[in-house]
């Protein structure tokens, strides 16, 4: 067989960081080997921390190794960095678009870095604007193009000149399903047509399927690598899917099977029922009063049940205080509430900027209790629509009432009802964990025994015990999103907003922050939430899909699988989300996202 | 009412922390004042200490050799020529080695013995017109005393009219002292109002804000939290220029402290007020950055500190009206020096008082209401 020579070769790699403010030494990437095959697709895969942003940026000679050595395309990178950079292209996980300059500008821009020629710009150009849909925006700024096209847009800056290894850091992360698929269908492309070599790191396990060979790390160090079938026969007679009576969500039974961590290894909601990987030695009986008579059928392997198996085998899901959780909370205004009472009313809301339509005379009512998703691609008004219901935008028109009060124009006071987690982590970085619960604390009108009682309650809920003095700004992101989640829930509000609060974390962060979001609403806490993650929505009671700023489908989730495929549809969220989205901006062709998919 | 103060305390608490967390701001907050107060106090001065001069004397006689004598004999005058012709005369204004060029005629002592006046000229270089004029007036000064002298040998008796010159509240006529207490306002005016145009900027950006924005803290709850303690740092920058130009420079306080504290806080009060409105407009730290810079320069420039506001045209005279600094800047300089309580200034306190009512609502309002 004729191969060629890997196009990376890294062998017993070390990196180490001095974090100054601690004086410690944080092992980034300890003892790393791996080959990456010329003319494939190769991932790094794992956890938040795992080492693979590090790996990528010593890849592109942007940071030494400590110890071990590092051939890219038979250079060694530490030696000669710059004769590597001139023949591989580094697509960051921001990548440095100029927001005031045209898409064209930018193109420009990235091919005169590269000392593209004019004769093979044309060409080039032609190529990446057409697979990137691009083609009809290359007058509007960077800065005016939907998170999913500015993704795209970096992908063709990065791919202007024909490099012969491709570095992508995280592509996908905060970018809807539409544009994740568009992504992925451009990365393929440029592997067929020009045999280019790629190395992605992605959170995502469904994108690792498609590698030709997966790497897992974990804490710097290599868990597993392998074919995607490899890691999927970790799994392998460990997977099934429980089906609840039909009366209960599933993310009860999902709650249930994932605190046993002693039987169960992984659980998550997927089209109405639940999706769990047992123990190898797990004890039938036990099992079965678990599941407590749901319906249960096994199921292939994936990627990722794979990688939960590996990750489980490194430590188990911390296991959360549910008991903690359901005393230390209780919504103000619970004891006159039945679960039927109508928390969140909206009718005919629209919001204009200019004469462009964010949000299109939508309806939706939210109840007491309800965890309620609103879902959409990027730029669909999700972000818009959540901002009014906070108060923090004022509506062109329409009705708007949260716990029977307009923020925008209600007394201070009503705005006591709410928490509010948004996207980026808000708290002040310079602070300590202390000071920001103290500020918010008295700012919800806390103070004395009573603020201490509840700032010892959220720090236990919220397992944050021993960061106390850490400046908040310096916390692992982990740390940061449940400070955030203290913080909103610190007044014990009774309805908690949350914008993409999941983005770009990984599957083990999501499991524990969907745990604490199934037990704030089993105690009757109204829950908002945007995500991109379709599977998540499956959490939900019922979800909105927003695209071009109209509501596209309202339901549980069942019910909008069904308005995509008819009853017991077959396909998943995200399947269905994608069909709706598509169906509606190829009936209406005009709206103003719809021209961003078609060609 | 507690739960109100409290709210307002911890905010004002926090405000601080995130001020002082910073190292870089700890050093921005003391040293640039500090550094300041020094440069004016040294080295902006109108005041002539060294005049370098040529001399082109055609006469040559006993009495032009007195009068440069009595020039010389001053530490401000040094003649860096001694000229032979006319013509030598631009080349030395030219190259700038002279700032000044006295000529005597030839017929000098000819016409001070006949009884005629005789003229004594001077050639200036006006490219820097202050310092010429200030030259012009130490020469004539110096010519003054010749003449009285002179008239009391020849004739016995004292010249018809003398001036004499009193110069109060700044006995040496040093331009530091009326610099040094306008600056106690201006300094501390520029850094209030770049922490307060800062502050609101910097928790947009950060995403802060919103979150502010989403407890029940009204929106004048908010203004008041944030005004408070950069009305402090504001206090705290006009204290250090005023122990440098106390302590360092001995510039005697002829007013009360309390008074002129009083006065500064109005003051400050007003230049937050703006600073928060730049800050509410503005949609990140940048773009309140450049609005502080564009309002910095006019603010200064139509305060009176550094050319006097009467000396400006009718319509600029207006606008100073609605410059805070203006009337600070009056208001600290005659209750350093004058002494004056705080009812001989009330036309200084009140517009200062308008111009906080103003600006400090209207940044409240901005705060949930950005017109951009």
């Amino acid at each position: 067989m004729n191969r060629a020579a890997p196009a990376l070769i890294a062998s017993a790699i070390h990196k180490r960081f001095l974090i100054k403010e601690t004086g410690k030494t944080v092992h980034a990437v300890t003892d790393i080997s791996l080959e990456v095959q010329t003319g494939s697709l190769t991932a790094l895969v794992g956890p938040d921390g795992a080492g693979k942003t590090t790996l990528l940026r010593m890849a592109a000679g942007l940071m030494k190794a400590d110890e071990g050595t590092l051939q890219v395309l038979g250079i060694d990178v530490t030696a000669d960095p710059q004769a590597v950079q001139d023949r591989i292209s580094y697509m960051p996980q921001r990548f440095g678009l100029y927001d005031d300059l045209s898409v064209q500008e930018n193109l420009d821009l990235y091919a005169d870095l590269h000392g593209v020629t004019q004769a093979m710009r044309k060409e080039r150009y032609a190529r990446l604007l057409e697979m990137t849909h691009l083609a009809r925006f290359t007058d509007r700024p960077a800065g005016k193009l939907s998170g999913g096209m500015k993704q795209k847009l970096g992908l063709a800056c990065t791919l202007v000149r024909s490099p012969e290894l491709l570095l992508l850091d995280e592509p996908t992360v905060g970018v809807d399903p539409l544009s994740r698929r568009e992504l992925w269908e451009i990365v393929q492309q440029m592997i067929d047509d020009e045999r280019l070599t790629v190395l992605v790191s992605t959170a995502y396990l469904d994108e690792a399927e498609r590698c030709a060979r997966v790497f897992v790390l974990h804490e710097g160090k290599m868990l597993a690598e392998g074919t995607p079938g490899d890691i999927r026969q970790r799994a392998l007679n460990l997977c099934y899917v429980a089906t609840p009576a039909a009366d209960q969500p599933p993310r009860v039974l999902q709650a249930r099977l994932l605190d046993d961590a002693g039987s169960i290894i992984d659980a998550v909601p997927q089209g109405g029922a639940v999706r769990f990987i047992r123990r190898h030695e797990v004890d039938q009986q036990r099992l079965d009063a678990l599941l407590d008579g749901a319906l249960v059928a096994a199921v292939e392997a994936r990627l990722e049940d794979g990688f939960m198996v590996l990750l489980r085998e490194q430590h188990d899901l911390e296991p959360l205080d549910t008991e903690v959780l359901e005393t230390a909370h209780h919504p103000k205004v619970e004891a006159e509430g039945d679960t039927n009472e109508v928390i969140i009313e909206v009718r005919n809301l629209v919001r204009k900027f200019g004469d462009f339509t964010a949000v299109d005379n939508i309806s939706f009512s939210v109840r007491r209790g309800e965890i309620f998703g609103l879902l959409g691609p990027n730029g669909a008004g999700k972000t818009t629509t959540f901002r009014m219901l906070c108060g923090l935008l004022p509506a062109s028109s329409g009705f708007l009432e949260v716990a029977g009060f307009n923020l925008r124009h209600a007394r201070a006071v009503a705005r006591r009802n709410i928490g509010y987690v948004s996207q980026k982590f808000a708290l002040y970085g310079d602070l300590s964990v202390t000071e920001n619960l103290e500020f918010f604390g008295s700012a919800y009108g806390l103070y004395g025994n009573r603020l201490r009682e509840r700032i010892g309650i959220v720090m236990r809920q919220f397992d944050l015990k021993g960061k106390e003095v850490s400046p908040s700004g310096q916390l692992p992101g982990g740390f940061k999103q449940r400070l955030a989640m203290a913080v909103a829930l610190l007044h014990e509000p009774a309805v908690l907003f949350l914008d993409e609060p999941t983005s770009g974390t990984d599957p083990q962060r999501r499991r524990e922050f969907w745990r604490r979001i199934t037990a704030l609403s089993e105690i009757g806490t109204t829950i908002i939430i945007t995500t991109h993650f379709m599977e998540e929505a499956e959490y939900c009671d019922r979800i909105v899909i927003q695209d071009a700023g109209k509501l596209l489908a309202l339901g549980t989730p069942g019910e909008v699988r069904a308005q995509a495929h008819g009853k017991d549809s077959p396909l998943d969220m995200e399947e269905a989300f994608i069909s709706i989205v598509g169906q509606s901006r190829q009936n209406n062709g005009n709206g103003p996202l719809a021209k961003e998919t078609r060609p | 009412m507690f739960d109100f103060l409290h709210r307002i305390a911890s905010l004002c608490r926090k405000e601080l922390l995130a001020i002082f967390k910073d190292p870089a701001n700890r050093v921005i907050l003391v040293f640039p004042s500090l550094i300041e107060s020094f440069l004016f106090g040294y080295a902006a001065t109108y005041d002539l200490t060294n005049v370098p001069y040529a001399l082109l004397d055609q006469n040559r006689g006993a009495i032009s050799t007195e009068l440069i004598a009595r020039l010389d004999g001053t530490v401000i005058f040094h003649r860096v020529a001694t000229l032979q012709t006319q013509s030598d005369i631009a080349r030395v204004i030219e190259s700038g080695d002279a700032l000044l060029v006295i000529q005597i005629g030839p017929r000098f002592e000819e016409q001070l013995n006949a009884g005629e006046s005789a003229p004594v000229q001077l050639i200036l270089d006006a490219r820097n017109s202050n310092t010429a004029g200030s030259a012009v007036g130490y020469i004539s000064a110096v010519v003054d005393s010749f003449n009285v002298a002179r008239v009391s040998m020849v004739s016995g008796a004292g010249p018809p009219l003398i001036i004499e010159t009193r110069a109060w509240y700044n006995p040496n006529l040093e331009t530091r002292w009326n610099l040094l207490p306008g600056l106690i306002a201006s300094l501390s005016m520029i850094q209030a109002l770049m922490l307060a145009a800062l502050s609101v900027a910097r928790e947009r950006e950060n995403g802060t804000f919103d979150q502010l924005l989403v407890t029940p803290y009204s929106p004048i709850e908010i203004m008041i939290g944030k005004a408070i303690p950069t009305i402090m740092i504001g206090l705290m920058q006009s204290t250090i220029v005023l122990m440098v130009a106390l302590f360092w420079f001995k510039i005697p306080m002829a007013g009360s402290l309390v008074t002129l504290y009083i006065g500064l806080t109005l003051f400050t009060m007003a230049s937050v007020g703006l600073g928060l409105s730049i800050s509410a407009v503005s949609a990140n730290m940048q773009q309140a950055m450049l609005y502080t810079f564009l309002l910095i320069m006019p603010l200064i420039l139509l305060s009176g500190l550094a050319t006097p506001v009467r000396n400006m045209p009718q319509i600029l005279q207006i606008v100073t009206l609605a410059n805070p600094l203006r009337f600070a800047i009056d208001l600290v300089q005659r209750v350093y020096l004058e002494g004056v309580g705080l009812l001989t200034v009330i036309h200084d306190v009140i517009p200062l008082l308008i111009i906080s009512g103003i600006t400090l609502p209207l940044a409240a309002w901005l705060f949930r209401n950005r017109l951009l």
